[in-house]
């Protein structure tokens, strides 16, 4: 700033180094040892030089574990959710906001309540749904009578179809969307859009989709950059979710969740491969780093403005 | 305020507009929080049937467990070291950065890094790093043989999880905190430097008692996202042990619902947990509140 402290400025300096070498240390570490041979990555201390093992064990990393389908799994599902949330928070913040109607409150704070309980909490309960999803309408349709009364008078019973999600890429994706991150973004940006836009819509004509389409979808580019970066790495992620309702691996598994399989050692009856480990480790971990990496300047305006 | 003052009178577009998320919602969220909460009371008969209500009796049953106990310690712990160590380390890095020393962008560039890696991505990184027989730390042992070994001593195994959960957290409050930082008016800085206070003064008597909204909003976030995003690092280096001493919350309720099949047991810890960052949510709104009133 103003003042000159040159022995200050070095300890920042020192300070920020220190810092860079225990965030990135663990990286360059598991770097340096998925690209040793067997011998060299176990000895202790291990060499912090890379070896030339590197396209061996990657080949192998990647042909062991299946990599090839897996990465394709997560990206689908990446996108999934990204573009899900994205299309799903718009439309329903363009519903609060800019629709004047009894309930929106009621609705707002519906969808606002589900920020405070993670996936990870109510794990138990939403597997069972994920099993079965049409099984609430169902008890819903039996506890309010519905189905009696239509019984007594057509003479049918109500069974809605079972449907399960377990081991699809929609019981991947729509588990993960049903949350109010999103809404609450868009909600939050939809609120500064001055209303002299909405005014100059209406009187050339535009109706609401119009409006929606060609002057708020625009505007809200950079609001879809932050969420985009934060639903992808965090759909990429994802682990006990997978993990729980994937059982048929060979078709959906996802690439964190071959993480749980790498694992070496004696445990398993077999040597302690970490350089295939650590090589597996470092191609499921590129993919989000790249797109927070290339995203920065969004996803921090995004992550900042989501969260409070 | 939740609307605009100019709004579209379509009422029937507005509820298929908003009909998408509120299913979502409805499906995967309320309804399996719902039944948590019934299930919590009742009890399957071990021949199939109807669930029974049995009251208070599975959480008579949880409470009355020390092995619950000894899981509610273990992750209490377990959050509030390794909260104190991120955020302590996200704060000392965020104000040196904010300094604006000539290449700060470049540390800012790479502080980011650790935010995008998997947690069990970081629990494998850290289970080879900290391993007691290759990798890293094991050099110790070579030292002074037997001092570390996170797969038999249960402190280091929690030394070992806690390491691990605060790395992966410093990206994230670096991001705020320097987020706060940059939101302080240079002007105060700036009328502090000419009245002859230096850089660390400034830093201890403006900048922190400023940053205490983003403080308090971070020590909540990351009390409840060790509480419950801890899943993957404990799963993969420790799995719960050595003799359940990383047997956190979250995991001790996957193994009792999805190893031991006990839905009920498990619902009623889902729901402790549930209430206790419902709490945790609570105080951050009262801050989130306050902080309105700083600025």
């Amino acid at each position: 700033m103003v003042e000159r402290t040159p022995i200050l400025n070095i300890l920042t300096h020192l300070i920020l180094i220190t810092g860079l070498i225990m965030l990135l240390v663990p990286l360059w570490i598991v770097f340096v040892a998925s690209t040793h041979d067997f011998r060299t990555v176990n000895t202790v201390p291990m060499p912090l030089w890379p070896g030339n093992q590197m396209v061996a064990n990657y080949t192998i990393a990647w042909q062991q574990s299946g990599f090839g389908p897996k990465m394709l799994n997560s990206f689908i599902v990446a996108i999934g959710v990204t573009a899900g949330k994205i299309a799903i928070a718009a439309i329903s913040a363009y519903s609060i906001v800019y629709f004047n109607y009894r309930f929106r409150s009621l609705f707002f704070w519906l969808i606002f309540v589900t920020l405070m309980l993670p996936l990870e909490v109510r794990i138990v309960p939403t597997y069972a749904v994920a099993a079965n999803v049409l099984r609430p309408y169902q008890e819903l349709l039996d506890a309010t009578g519905i189905s009696t009364v239509i019984g007594a008078l057509a003479g049918i019973k109500i069974t809605l179809p079972e449907w399960s999600m377990l081991n699809s890429y929609t019981g991947l994706i729509l588990p993960l969307i049903a949350t109010a991150t999103g809404t609450f973004l868009y909600r939050q940006f939809y609120l500064t859009v001055p209303d002299e836009l909405a005014e100059a819509a209406k009187m050339d004509g535009a109706g609401p989709l119009r409006f929606f389409w060609d002057v708020l979808l625009p505007l809200s580019r950079t609001n879809m950059a932050a969420l985009g970066t934060i639903m992808f790495v965090y759909s990429w992620n994802q682990y006990l979710w997978p993990l729980l309702i994937i059982t048929d691996i060979a078709n959906y598994g996802t690439a964190v969740m071959q993480l749980q399989r790498l694992v070496p050692g004696p445990l398993f009856g077999e040597p302690p491969r970490w350089h295939i480990a650590m090589a597996g480790t470092l191609m499921v971990m590129t993919p989000p780093l790249l797109v927070v990496i290339f995203m920065q300047r969004w996803f921090v305006r995004g992550l900042v403005s989501t969260d409070k | 305020m939740t609307g605009k003052r100019v709004t579209f009178s379509n009422t029937w577009l507005a509820a298929l507009l908003i009909a998408p998320q509120l299913l979502l919602v409805f499906t995967f969220f309320y309804w399996p929080a719902g039944e948590a909460l019934y299930w919590s009371f009742t009890l399957e008969p071990p021949f199939g049937g109807e669930n029974q209500w049995v009251g208070w009796q599975n959480f008579k049953t949880v409470f009355e467990d020390p092995l619950y106990w000894n899981s509610v310690r273990i992750s209490v712990i377990f959050a509030l070291s390794s909260t104190a160590l991120a955020m302590g380390i996200a704060l000392i890095l965020a104000t040196f950065v904010d300094r604006q020393l000539p290449g700060y962008q470049a540390y800012r560039f790479m502080y980011f890094w650790p935010y995008a890696v998997a947690a069990p991505a970081v629990g494998l990184a850290f289970r080879f790093i900290f391993a007691p027989d290759a990798g890293f730390v094991s050099a110790l042992n070579q030292w002074y043989p037997g001092i570390w070994n996170p797969a038999r001593d249960g402190f280091d195994a929690v030394v070992l999880i806690t390491l691990a959960n605060a790395w992966s957290m410093v990206a994230y409050n670096f991001i705020f905190f320097l987020a706060g930082l940059q939101s302080i008016p240079r002007s105060l800085n700036e009328a502090a430097a000419m009245d002859g206070s230096g850089v660390l003064r400034r830093m201890a008597d403006i900048q922190f008692p400023l940053l205490a909204p983003t403080f308090f909003f971070l020590v909540v976030i990351n009390l409840t996202d060790s509480f419950v995003n801890s899943f993957g690092i404990v799963d993969i280096t420790t799995a719960g042990g050595p003799a359940r001493a990383t047997d956190l919350m979250v995991y001790k309720i996957y193994s009792d619902g999805f190893k031991g099949k006990d839905y009920s047991l498990a619902a009623a810890q889902s729901l402790v947990l549930m209430l206790l960052v419902i709490s945790l949510t609570f105080i951050q709104f009262r801050y989130v509140e306050r902080r309105v009133h700083y600025t």
